[in-house]
Parts: C-alpha cells; sequence; structure tokens
C-alpha cells in the first residue's frame, strides 16, 4: 500500500485497523474526531501550531505512519519464520591460531561453554549475537538454518537472533509483572496478552520456591524470583531461538526444570557455566582458551551417570534449604545419596 | 569528509558510544574529529583527546543548545576541512526531548538509553523519529523482557530506521554501527541544507533574561495551559 493510498481511507478505519497507528497519533497528542474524514483531510485540517508541538511535519506523519503499518505488517509476517540450526563456522584464537572446526546447534539443544574468565567465552556468545560474518576480530561466522543471514536478519534488534540472560541484568522499569510481561506479549503481538502473562507467570513460579504474586513489581522481586521470570518469558515469549545464559545461580531457582522449559519451547540454549548441574546437562561443552574454541567435549555415558548423582545430592541440599525457610532445625543425620 | 550528527538526551552515553565507533573508524585508517557541543560545562574533551581524537568544543551557555548548534555547525564543518578529518561526528545533546539537529542528507544517529523506561521511545521527538540509526545503550543492565519492549517501542517511534544495540562500556556492537556509519554521504557544505524538522520555539522575555513572574511579563510567543475545569462545557 502507498502512502498516497493509507492517506486516502477513512481515519476512523486506519485507526480502527491498525491499533500501533493510534497509540502512534496518541503520542504524538492528537485526539481523532469521529467525523467521516479520510487520513490526509484530517492531517490537513489540523492546526499548524499542533504539528509544530508535535514535531513533524504533515508528510513526515503520513510518511511515518506508512512505514508504520509496512513494519508491523512485517513483525507479523516474520512471526511464523522458525530457526532449526545455528552453524558457527570457526575463525581463529588470540594469537591467529585457526580453530578449524564447524559447529551446528540445533534447536532443543543445550550446549556448554566452560573457560576461566577472560579467554573469550563472551566474545563467542558476542559472534553468535551480531551473526558474525568474518567481519569479527575472531573472523568467525554464522550460518541460520545452513544459510547467511541477510542484512534484515541482523540488524532487526526487536527479533535478535539470541535473547540474553545474565547475572548483572535487572528489571528496572516500575511496573507489575503482570503488566511488564502482558505488555511484553503485546509487543509480540500475542492474540491474548493477558492470558500468555498469566501463563508465563505460572511458570515462573514453577521454577522458584519463593512464589510472587502477579501483583507485586518487578523491582521487588528477589534475585531467584527474578531469574525465574526471566527465564520463563524467555522460553514462552522471547522472540529469539537462540538463548544464552551466563550462569543461573542456585539461589531458589530450579535449574533443571529451567533447562527443560527452554528446550521445550525449541530453543537453543548456550549456557556459560561452571555449575556441574547444568555443565553435564548440556549434550557437549565447548572449552574456551586464549580466544578460541579449544576443544569440543562431548558428554560421556560416565558423566551423565555422575550428573544423576549430583542431582541426588542437589535435592538433599535443596530439601534441606526447603527446612530453613520453614523454620525447621536441621539435626537428623543427613542421608546422602550414594 | 563525511558528517554525522550524533544526538540523545543527557547521560546516554553518546560520547562512550562515539569513543567506541572512532575507534574502530581509525582502525580502518580514517581520521575522525568530533564536535562536541554542550549546554553549561563538559570534560568530555578530555576524553576524546585522551584517545587523540580532535574536538572542538562549544557550550551553548545561556542559549538554546539547537539553536546554537545550528548556528555553528558549518564552522565546525570548516574546522573539520582544517584538521583534513575523513570522519566528523557532531555530539549534541537533546535537552527537552523536542530538537533535532538532524540535517537532510547527513547522517543522523539518535542515543537512547534502555535504562530510561520501556515508555521513553513515545517521549522523545524528532530526535528519535527522523533519526536513520537508533543506538540503544545500557541494554545489557536491563532485563531481556525490557530489551525486547524497548527495542519494539523504538521500532514503532521511528519504523524502518537502524536500531542497534551497543554497549559503551565493552564496545559490544560497536561493530554493527560502524558499518552503517560507512554509507554515509559526503558533506562538504551545508549552505542552504535544510534541518530535518524545525527548532523549538522560543521567543518571549523569559528567553532573553526577564525573570519577574506575572502576566506583564508574557509577551511575545507564549502558550497557556488549559484546565479542564475552568472550561465551559459545550
Amino acid at each position: 500500500m502507498k502512502a498516497l493510498e493509507l492517506g486516502k481511507q477513512p481515519l476512523t478505519t486506519v485507526l480502527e485497523q491498525h491499533p500501533m497507528v493510534a497509540d502512534f497519533v496518541t503520542a504524538l497528542g492528537f485526539s481523532a474526531p469521529d467525523e467521516h474524514i479520510s487520513l490526509s483531510q484530517w492531517l490537513a485540517e489540523l492546526p499548524d501550531e499542533a504539528l509544530f508541538d508535535a514535531g513533524m511535519e504533515r508528510g513526515q506523519i503520513l510518511d511515518h505512519l506508512q512505514r508504520l503499518v509496512a513494519e508491523v505488517q512485517l513483525m507479523a509476517d516474520r512471526h511464523a519464520e522458525r530457526i532449526d540450526s545455528v552453524t558457527l563456522i570457526g575463525g581463529r584464537d588470540k594469537s591467529g591460531r585457526a580453530e578449524n572446526l564447524e559447529l551446528t546447534f540445533r534447536a532443543g539443544e543445550i550446549v556448554c561453554i566452560v573457560g576461566p574468565t577472560g579467554s573469550g567465552k563472551s566474545r563467542l556468545l558476542g559472534d553468535i549475537e551480531c551473526l558474525a560474518q568474518g567481519d569479527t576480530p575472531t573472523g568467525r561466522r554464522v550460518l541460520i538454518n545452513g544459510t547467511e543471514p541477510d542484512d534484515d536478519r541482523r540488524y532487526a534488534p526487536d527479533r535478535k537472533l539470541v535473547a540474553q540472560l545474565s547475572q548483572n541484568m535487572n528489571f528496572v522499569v516500575d511496573l507489575s509483572v503482570r503488566e511488564l510481561i502482558a505488555m511484553h506479549a503485546h509487543c509480540r503481538l500475542v492474540s491474548a496478552p493477558e492470558q500468555m502473562a498469566d501463563t508465563v507467570i505460572a511458570c515462573a513460579n514453577a521454577l522458584t520456591g519463593e512464589k510472587f504474586s502477579a501483583d507485586v513489581s518487578v523491582t521487588q522481586l528477589s534475585g531467584g524470583q527474578t531469574r525465574a521470570l526471566m527465564i520463563a518469558d524467555a522460553a514462552l515469549l522471547s522472540a529469539s531461538p537462540v538463548v544464552l545464559i551466563d550462569e543461573i545461580e542456585n539461589a531458589g531457582v530450579d535449574r533443571r526444570q529451567a533447562l527443560e522449559l527452554l528446550t521445550r519451547g525449541e530453543k537453543i540454549v548456550l549456557i556459560s557455566t561452571h555449575d556441574p548441574l547444568l555443565a553435564l546437562r548440556g549434550s557437549r561443552r565447548l572449552v574456551i582458551r586464549n580466544g578460541g574454541i579449544a576443544e569440543v567435549i562431548e558428554t560421556s555415558e560416565r558423566e551423565r551417570q555422575n550428573l544423576r548423582h549430583i542431582e541426588r545430592i542437589d535435592a538433599t541440599l535443596m530439601d534441606i534449604r526447603e527446612r530453613l525457610r520453614g523454620g525447621q532445625r536441621i539435626e537428623e543425620d543427613i542421608a546422602w545419596p550414594n | 569528509m563525511q558528517l554525522i550528527t550524533v544526538a540523545g538526551s543527557p547521560s546516554v552515553g553518546k560520547t562512550s558510544v562515539i569513543l567506541r565507533v572512532a575507534e574502530l573508524l581509525r582502525q580502518e585508517g580514517r581520521k575522525v574529529g568530533v564536535a562536541k557541543f554542550d549546554a553549561l560545562s563538559t570534560s568530555d574533551d578530555k576524553l576524546y583527546a585522551q584517545k587523540d581524537i580532535p574536538v572542538a568544543v562549544g557550550l551553548a551557555g545561556s542559549l538554546c543548545p539547537d539553536h546554537y548548534f545550528v548556528s555553528n555547525i558549518e564552522d565546525c564543518l570548516a574546522w573539520g576541512a582544517r584538521q583534513a578529518l575523513d570522519v566528523l561526528i557532531s555530539e549534541s545533546a537533546g535537552l527537552c526531548n523536542r530538537c533535532s539537529p538532524h540535517i537532510d542528507g547527513v547522517l543522523a544517529v539518535c542515543v537512547v538509553d534502555a535504562l530510561a523506561g520501556v515508555h521513553t521511545p513515545k517521549k522523545i521527538g524528532p530526535m528519535l523519529r527522523l533519526a536513520d540509526v537508533v543506538v540503544i545503550t545500557k541494554g545489557d543492565i536491563v532485563s531481556q523482557v525490557e530489551r525486547e519492549v524497548f527495542a519494539f517501542h523504538v521500532r514503532l517511534a521511528n519504523p524502518g530506521a537502524r536500531a542497534l544495540f551497543c554497549n559503551g562500556i565493552t564496545g559490544q556492537g560497536a561493530t554493527d554501527i560502524v558499518r552503517h556509519l560507512r554509507a554515509a554521504e559526503t558533506t562538504e557544505s551545508l549552505d542552504g541544507s535544510r534541518l530535518r524538522f524545525s527548532m523549538p520555539a522560543a521567543v518571549c522575555p523569559y528567553c532573553v533574561g526577564e525573570t519577574c513572574i506575572g502576566e506583564t511579563h508574557q509577551r511575545g510567543n507564549v502558550k497557556k495551559m488549559r484546565f479542564v475545569d475552568l472550561e465551559t462545557p459545550r
């Protein structure tokens, strides 16, 4: 649709059919009349002073509304897009040594990244996030579904390939849990945002020992509740098919359930962690040294057995934690699993 | 010489972003300089100087910073030419969210801060709406939820513009910005060029030093608030 054609449409129809346009008109400080006039006519009749205050000229507004309609349409179209795999083609480490590898991560897979601080984990996550095409210091390349991503894919911020969850992230906005998550659902063009919010909140509550209400302000959530909500939201609402997690603190989040939730949502999960419960749960782990992927370790059967053992020990610890929360004494001989 | 206008509210991280970008441009062998506009004082010129980036500073003082900008940008361009710059970046603060230094044919960047809250993109005027590239800073400390909501609102406020996240501290995202800045047109002269939108009007006795409050001093371009309780029902 051309700008002219949009301009010819009745104002009331435009506002009804395009809620985002209605939002924008309201944000400019205009209240649209109920009369039967076209959008262009309405713009032509607006007093110059009102336009001056709003900070846009008539032509700019029409052009803007046109682009807005196209953009929302684009977002809706892209919704159906599916990402089954992300392929990383190796570059070089800090000394210029070639990585010589090609790794393909598939939807539903968990990959762990291990290595000391400063070894280059963030650089790796950064390369995936910006869909590097040999244009970052590492020279790595990233393919989507086996092919090179187009520029549109690379630079649309709200359809970033990668959602990030890190420990220094916090909720800062002054909204209740329900308001914020419903707003996110609205942005994702979900048809019933409120309902979706309730699902996400219920999911988050299943992940954390300390339950929270939908009406509490997001800034008041504890560390564990915050992380649980972020994970549930990333799994159910985030547009990004890849989730990068920089450690999940063990305080108050059921890490196993959290990962299951994410992989069930067909996400590719990359976790930078040294927590045995997480690191051994992945199908493989990438060992980072000197800015490069030095080794790829497939999780062995023996490691999986050890994981089950570690999980039982963790369950015992979690149980003690729950009892402490409940105000109980821990005086019995603790039965550690073998 | 390529001219790029960078604008954003105070403390959003314009200088940090420009420093990162300038460093990358320099690595490509380009000579980068900055024209820094501020209101009352600045020490950012020292940050640029530390990195050996030529900098010209303009303090608007009692004048509206954007009016000051538009009366001086040509001289900045001439300064850039004398310095034999390949790229001149102007940095100015949009203090009232209404101003915009963006010029037709000159690549326009707006820097916004994800910490400012998810509704902020709606409140910023031409500075954001008429920019070609929007850089979102401080995205690393807010939740993914807020990042996505913020980016969505930026997209609604300026559909079609490239919006990029950049971490001014680590420089993550700066490579993407540089890629877009390369497309900036060459600006040899600004004589006759047009601002993308008019500057805010401010012509009343208070603009020229009046401090006394009262009806008799309100002359010129004066606008009064409307109060619903005083309006007669139609």
